[in-house]
C-alpha cells in the first residue's frame, strides 16, 4: 500500500462557458520517506496538484487514496482533521499570523489538535529547537529574516509531526543562500526524521535536493524520474 | 478547538485593533447604559411612589367626589363637590359601613402662613384627629386637636418641622398664634421631621379642623376626599361595597354608572402605579433597543472588514486543521465579546449614573429616593448584549467560514 497514490487525477475548472482542463492523467505514488520535487513552469498545475494531495482541493475526477483510503470516503470535518494530524504545510509567502510571536505561531496547529494544552508549549519549543530559532521563539514575524520566518513556518509544520510536508515553493521568496538553508532543513527532516516532503519549485538546484522530480506540463506528468 | 484558546485568540485580534474595537462597541455601551438607567431610575420611582402609597397602609381607602373621567375633555368629572357632610355623618355610622373603623373627612387648599413677618405658603389640610392614626405621625411638640375643636370650629392649627423652623426659628412655636387667611390660628402641635408620606410632605404643611377649613379658609361645604380605614385587609373589598351602598343611598342613585364618587383602595393605587411606570419603563427600553440595534449593525459592519482583512489567516488556520465550525466558533466569539465587553462597561457606566442621579434625587430635592439597582437589569443587560453579538455577528461569522482555503491563501 503506497502511502500516497494518484490514479487518473483530472481537475476542470468551469468559468461559464469556458473548461480549463488544469490536470488530466495524473498517475503516481508515493512512499513513506520520499523527498519528491514537483516541477513545472507557471500555469503546468503543479500547485493545484499540491493543494489536492493536501486536501484543500479536490479532484474532478480520478482517484486520490490517502493511506490507502480514497479521500472522498471523507466528511470534511475528517479531511481537517487528518490535515490537522498527519500532513504539515510550508508556503511560499509564510503565512505567519503577524500579531502573534514565533512560539505562539508554531502553537497554531495544536490548537485545533486533540492534543493537551499542558503539552503545547514543550511541543513548539521542541520544533522551533529543530529550526534553530530557539533564540527568536518571542520574536514577532516582522522582527525576522526571510529565511528565519520560513523556518518559523517549517516549525509550525512540525509541531504535529506530520506524515508529509507539502512546501510550496518555499525558496520563492528568499534569495539563495537562504533558500539553501531552508531546503537543508527540510532535507535534513526528511533524512533523520522520516518525514515525506512533497515540494513545488522552480529552481532546479532546490529540486537536485529530492529523491525523485516530477515534471508537470500542461496539466500533465511530462517526465518522472528518481535521482 | 479549546475555548480558553478561542477566547484568547479573540481578545488578541480585538487588542490589535484597540481603537477601532473601542469606537465599534460605543453604540452597545449607550444601549446598555440607556437600558441599565431606564430600569434602575424606573424601579426607583416605583419603589418611591409605592412606599408613599403604603405609608397609608394596606387597609386605608379613599372616596373622592366625581365620576371616572369619560375622556381627556371631561374635565367636569374632576371638580366636583357631592362629598357633602351628610354623606360623612352616614358613613360615621356603624351600622351603615360595619368593615369601617375609621372616617375622616379632608379639605384641602392652600394659604400663607404668618407670624411676626416671617410667611409660608404652605398646603392646609383640613382633616380630623384621626389623621394622625391614618398616617401614624403624632405631634412631637405639643398635641393633636381633639373632637371638640372639631365641632366648635376652633382656629387651632398643627405645623409641620419645616414650617414651625420658618416661622418660630428656634423660639417655642406651642402657644404661639399665627395668621391663616386673615384668621388667627393657635398652634397646637408640631409634627416631628418626617419627609414625605403617602401624598403629603408632613414637613410643610398645617393641619386645621375640616371644620374650620371649611369655614374660614376655603367656604365651601364639600370635602376634596373621605378617607376611611378598614378593620382589616381582607375586609377590604367588603368595605368597599358597603360604602358604594352608603353613597349611592346617601345620593339617591339607583344606577351604579351614574355613581358621582369614586373609591381609591391601595391595591388600585398600588396597581395603577404599577401599570403606569412599567409602560413608560417599556416605552424608554424600546428606545434604548434602538440604540443597540444601530450598536448591533456597527458590529456586523467591523467584523465584516475584519473577516476580509483576515482572509489569510483563515485560509491557514483551515490548512493547518481547522473545521468550518472552528472559524465560525472564533469569529462569533468575537463579535460576542466585543459586545459582551460593551454589556459589563454599559452596565457599569449605568449603575453610577443611576447612582449619581438618585443622589442628586435625594440629596438636593430631598426625594425619599433610594437608589436601586436590580441584579435582574444587570442581567437583561448582559444577555442583551451578548445576544446582539450573536446576532449580528453570525453572518460575518458564517462568512470566514464558508472561505475556501486556496483562495484564501492566496488572498493579498
Amino acid at each position: 500500500m503506497a502511502f500516497i497514490q494518484v490514479e487518473n487525477l483530472e481537475k476542470i475548472y468551469l468559468t461559464g462557458e469556458l473548461k480549463t482542463e488544469v490536470l488530466k492523467n495524473i498517475n503516481f505514488s508515493i512512499e513513506k520517506g520520499e523527498f519528491v520535487a514537483i516541477m513545472g513552469p507557471s500555469g503546468s498545475g503543479k500547485s493545484t496538484l499540491l493543494h489536492i494531495l493536501g486536501f484543500l482541493d479536490k479532484p474532478s475526477k480520478g482517484k486520490y487514496l490517502f493511506e490507502g483510503k480514497t479521500i472522498n470516503e471523507y466528511t470534511d470535518d475528517e479531511l481537517a482533521k487528518i490535515r490537522n494530524s498527519r500532513m504539515g504545510f510550508v508556503f511560499q509567502s509564510f503565512n505567519l499570523l503577524s500579531r502573534t510571536s514565533v512560539l505562539d505561531n508554531a502553537r497554531l496547529p495544536l490548537a485545533y489538535s486533540s492534543i493537551k494544552e499542558e503539552l503545547w508549549n514543550k511541543i513548539a519549543l521542541k520544533a522551533i529547537d529543530e529550526v534553530g530559532l530557539s533564540h527568536r521563539q518571542e520574536y514577532r514575524p516582522s522582527q525576522l529574516s526571510g529565511g528565519e520566518q520560513q523556518r518559523a513556518a517549517i516549525a509550525r509544520a512540525l509541531v504535529v509531526n506530520p506524515g508529509v510536508i507539502f512546501a510550496d515553493e518555499p525558496t520563492g521568496n528568499l534569495d539563495s543562500k537562504t533558500g539553501l538553508q531552508i531546503i537543508n532543513i527540510l532535507k535534513k527532516l526528511n533524512q533523520e526524521k522520516g518525514h515525506t516532503i512533497i515540494l513545488i519549485t522552480h529552481e532546479q538546484e532546490v529540486a537536485d535536493f529530492a529523491q525523485r522530480i516530477i515534471r508537470l506540463r500542461d496539466g500533465e506528468i511530462e517526465s518522472d524520474k528518481k535521482i | 478547538m479549546n475555548l480558553k484558546y478561542s477566547l484568547k485568540t479573540s481578545f488578541e485580534a480585538l487588542r490589535a485593533n484597540k481603537s477601532r474595537s473601542v469606537l465599534t462597541i460605543l453604540g452597545i455601551v449607550i444601549g446598555i447604559t440607556a437600558i441599565i438607567l431606564i430600569m434602575s431610575i424606573g424601579q426607583g420611582g416605583q419603589d418611591l411612589i409605592l412606599s408613599q402609597i403604603q405609608g397609608m397602609g394596606a387597609t386605608t381607602l379613599a372616596v373622592q367626589p366625581g365620576r371616572e373621567p369619560k375622556g381627556f375633555s371631561d374635565m367636569a368629572s374632576l371638580f366636583s363637590d357631592s362629598l357633602k357632610e351628610k354623606d360623612y355623618l352616614a358613613l360615621k355610622k356603624k351600622s351603615n359601613v360595619p368593615s369601617v373603623v375609621e372616617v375622616m373627612p379632608e379639605v384641602i387648599t392652600s394659604a400663607t402662613l404668618s407670624f411676626e413677618g416671617e410667611t409660608k405658603q404652605v398646603s392646609v389640610i383640613g382633616a380630623s384627629e384621626v389623621l394622625a392614626e391614618i398616617l401614624n405621625i403624632y405631634p412631637s411638640e405639643g398635641s393633636f386637636f381633639t373632637e371638640e375643636d372639631i365641632i366648635a370650629r376652633n382656629s387651632v392649627v398643627v405645623i409641620g418641622s419645616e414650617v414651625r423652623e420658618d416661622l418660630f426659628g428656634f423660639s417655642e412655636a406651642v402657644g404661639q398664634k399665627i395668621r391663616i387667611k386673615n384668621r388667627d390660628f393657635r398652634v397646637v402641635g408640631v409634627f416631628p421631621q418626617k419627609g414625605q408620606v403617602s401624598m403629603f410632605n408632613m414637613d410643610s404643611m398645617a393641619v386645621v379642623p375640616h371644620t374650620t377649613a371649611q369655614k374660614y379658609l376655603t367656604g365651601t361645604n364639600y370635602y376634596n376626599e373621605i378617607i376611611l380605614k378598614a378593620v382589616s385587609e381582607a375586609a377590604v373589598p367588603q368595605a368597599v361595597r358597603e360604602i358604594e351602598a352608603t353613597l349611592r343611598e346617601s345620593h339617591n342613585i339607583t344606577d351604579p354608572s351614574k355613581d358621582d364618587f369614586q373609591i381609591h383602595t391601595q391595591a388600585d393605587l398600588v396597581e395603577r402605579v404599577s401599570t403606569i411606570t412599567n409602560i413608560l419603563t417599556a416605552l424608554l427600553l424600546s428606545i434604548a433597543t434602538i440604540s443597540l440595534i444601530v450598536g448591533g449593525i456597527g458590529i456586523m459592519n467591523i467584523m465584516l472588514v475584519s473577516v476580509t482583512e483576515r482572509t489569510r489567516e483563515i485560509g491557514l488556520r483551515k490548512a493547518v486543521g481547522a473545521t468550518q465550525k472552528d472559524i465560525l466558533t472564533q469569529f462569533l466569539l468575537e463579535s460576542v465579546l466585543l459586545t459582551g465587553i460593551g454589556g459589563v462597561i454599559g452596565i457599569i457606566a449605568g449603575a453610577i449614573l443611576a447612582f449619581l442621579i438618585s443622589l442628586i434625587l435625594s440629596q438636593v430635592l430631598k426625594l425619599n429616593w433610594a437608589f436601586s439597582f436590580p441584579v435582574s437589569a444587570a442581567i437583561a443587560g448582559l444577555l442583551v448584549a451578548g445576544l446582539v453579538g450573536l446576532i449580528f455577528g453570525i453572518y460575518p461569522a458564517k462568512k470566514a467560514a464558508a472561505k475556501d482555503p486556496i483562495e484564501a491563501l492566496r488572498y493579498e
